[in-house]
């Protein structure tokens, strides 16, 4: 398959290439959809360890002595309250209430936060932010400079151990130190998109490469491999994480979209508050759920969810678990279809309709 | 890319391979199994079922899409295959033989030969693949 014209490579592209990856143009790079298959690639990394070149992620900076400000005028989390080192997982909302993107702040100091955006939203993130921030501190865009590698499973631990030290396999989860990789400052974070343990690295291209190629050799006895996008994707539903243009966007609020954990109304004004606490204090008039299908066929993004004849909703991301063997999904629903135990009937492609059930999320859960 | 010299194709990737007289089997190419990935699902039309040309007669979903079967002919489906239900996945490892959707009794022969041979199927392949 050649290139596609506009997309860029990153800094891993050999190693995709020399590993057997299907490369197709995303987010403006060159990224894999697979290595070795979707299913096997995602087992991996639910009993072993993956790897996953996330480089076409954005890498955003706020600094300044005003930027606390700024930032939690900004989002809906409280990025500010928490210690310096600690990872906060928010979305960025506009003031009609509606999700600019969700992020990943990671709190430097008092007066600097890292922030990591979604890679097809990292123009438009930048723009905003840049905007709303009114010459109050300091915004830089360092996409440029960084590569970022998931190292997820149950296996990532001890991998990372080796490859980076022995603290960081025990730091709890949404935390992050920076450290040295060959003469160049890297950022481990204990933070994913999988639901297993391990972390992610921010590392500058020039050794990102090294960087890969020292997690594939000193993890080959842990079953450490590559993991594409699809894996990626169908990990990350089995969770319920939200992925941006799928289950949310500019039209949807945290609150329907189940991350009420996330808006903290009592930490000051920020931009969507009036909306979010309406919603929050009268019930959304829908609610994003996780479901799961009673019968064959494999939801998908768009398909509509129906209550008899009456249409209830509509689906935003679904697949055929690989974990569980059962096809799941992800959808906005009306009230009060988003209690677990509620059915409802999705179309699929006008074929026909097949059952789907409520369930708590996230519906894959480790046994214990 | 395998190709089977005595079989038909469509421009939606559907392949027909003709049994005896006027019964025919119908699957998905090889290319269509490769693009789909891992199948995780096939939903076939039922033993009985008129199917028309050019309409949607079935869905298979794979670990990163769903894609609908349409019908390269008209007719009646006399069996749909069982192994299918229990391992979708052949149609993956044997998308010409193993992996058949259904056998299909066809009113019109003549319908055959509107149908792409194993040559203009390997051309359009080609021209699918440059662009």
């Amino acid at each position: 398959m050649s290139d596609h014209p506009e997309a860029r490579r990153t800094a891993l592209y050999e190693e995709h290439v020399k590993a057997g990856g299907k490369l197709v143009p995303f987010a403006g790079f060159m990224l894999p959809i697979q290595y070795e298959g979707i299913a096997a690639e995602h087992h991996r990394c639910r009993t072993a360890v993956g790897l996953f070149d996330v480089s076409h992620m954005g890498e955003i900076v706020f600094r300044g002595p005003e930027a606390a400000k700024v930032v939690n005028r900004l989002v809906t989390n409280n990025v500010v309250s928490v210690k310096p080192g600690r990872a906060v997982y928010t979305p960025c909302c506009r003031p009609d209430g509606g999700i600019v993107d969700d992020m990943i702040f990671y709190k430097k100091s008092d007066t600097e936060w890292f922030v990591c955006v979604n890679a097809s939203n990292k123009d438009k993130d930048y723009a905003w932010f840049v905007e709303q921030t009114r010459g109050e501190c300091e915004v830089v865009d360092l996409s440029e400079q960084y590569s970022q590698i998931a190292v997820q499973g149950p296996n990532a631990p001890e991998l990372l151990a080796r490859v980076l030290g022995a603290e960081v396999a025990t730091m709890k989860p949404f935390w992050f130190i920076t450290k040295d990789y060959r003469g160049q400052e890297i950022i481990f974070a204990t933070t994913g998109y999988t639901g297993e343990p391990g972390g992610e690295i921010y590392v500058p291209s020039a050794v990102a490469a090294d960087l890969w190629r020292e997690l594939m050799d000193k993890g080959s006895d842990l079953g450490v491999g590559p993991i594409g996008l699809g894996a990626r994707d169908s990990l990350r539903m089995e969770m319920k994480y939200c992925l941006y243009g799928n289950d949310i966007d500019d039209t949807t609020t945290p609150i329907e979209a189940g991350l009420q954990w996330t808006v903290k109304f009592d930490k000051g004004d920020f931009n969507g508050r009036d909306v979010h606490l309406k919603q929050h204090e009268d019930g959304p008039a829908r609610h994003l759920v996780q479901f799961v299908v009673e019968g064959k066929g494999v939801p998908r993004h768009n398909y509509a969810v129906y209550s008899g004849d009456r249409k209830i909703g509509h689906v935003t991301s679904g697949t055929m678990s690989p974990s569980l063997k059962i096809p799941i999904g992800i959808a906005y629903v009306e009230p009060p279809f988003q209690t677990v135990g509620q059915t409802f009937e999705i179309d699929l492609m006008g074929l026909r309709r097949v059952q789907a059930r409520v369930v708590e999320a996230p519906v894959y859960r480790k046994a214990k | 890319m395998s190709i089977p010299k005595e079989y038909r194709f469509t421009d939606t990737h559907e392949w027909v391979k003709v049994e005896e007289d006027n019964i025919v089997s119908i699957g998905i190419t090889d290319y269509a199994q490769d693009h789909l990935g891992d199948i995780v699902s096939v939903e076939a039309p039922r033993v009985g079922d008129e199917i028309e040309k050019g309409e949607p007669i079935g869905m298979i979903d794979s670990q990163k899409a769903s894609t609908e079967v349409f019908a390269p002919l008209t007719g009646l489906v006399l069996e749909s295959n069982d192994l299918l239900e229990d391992d979708p996945s052949v149609m993956n490892s044997d998308p010409y033989e193993e992996g058949w959707l259904v056998r299909v009794e066809v009113a019109d022969m003549e319908q055959l030969d509107e149908l792409m041979t194993a040559e203009d199927y390997e051309e359009y392949l080609g021209r699918l693949e440059e662009e």
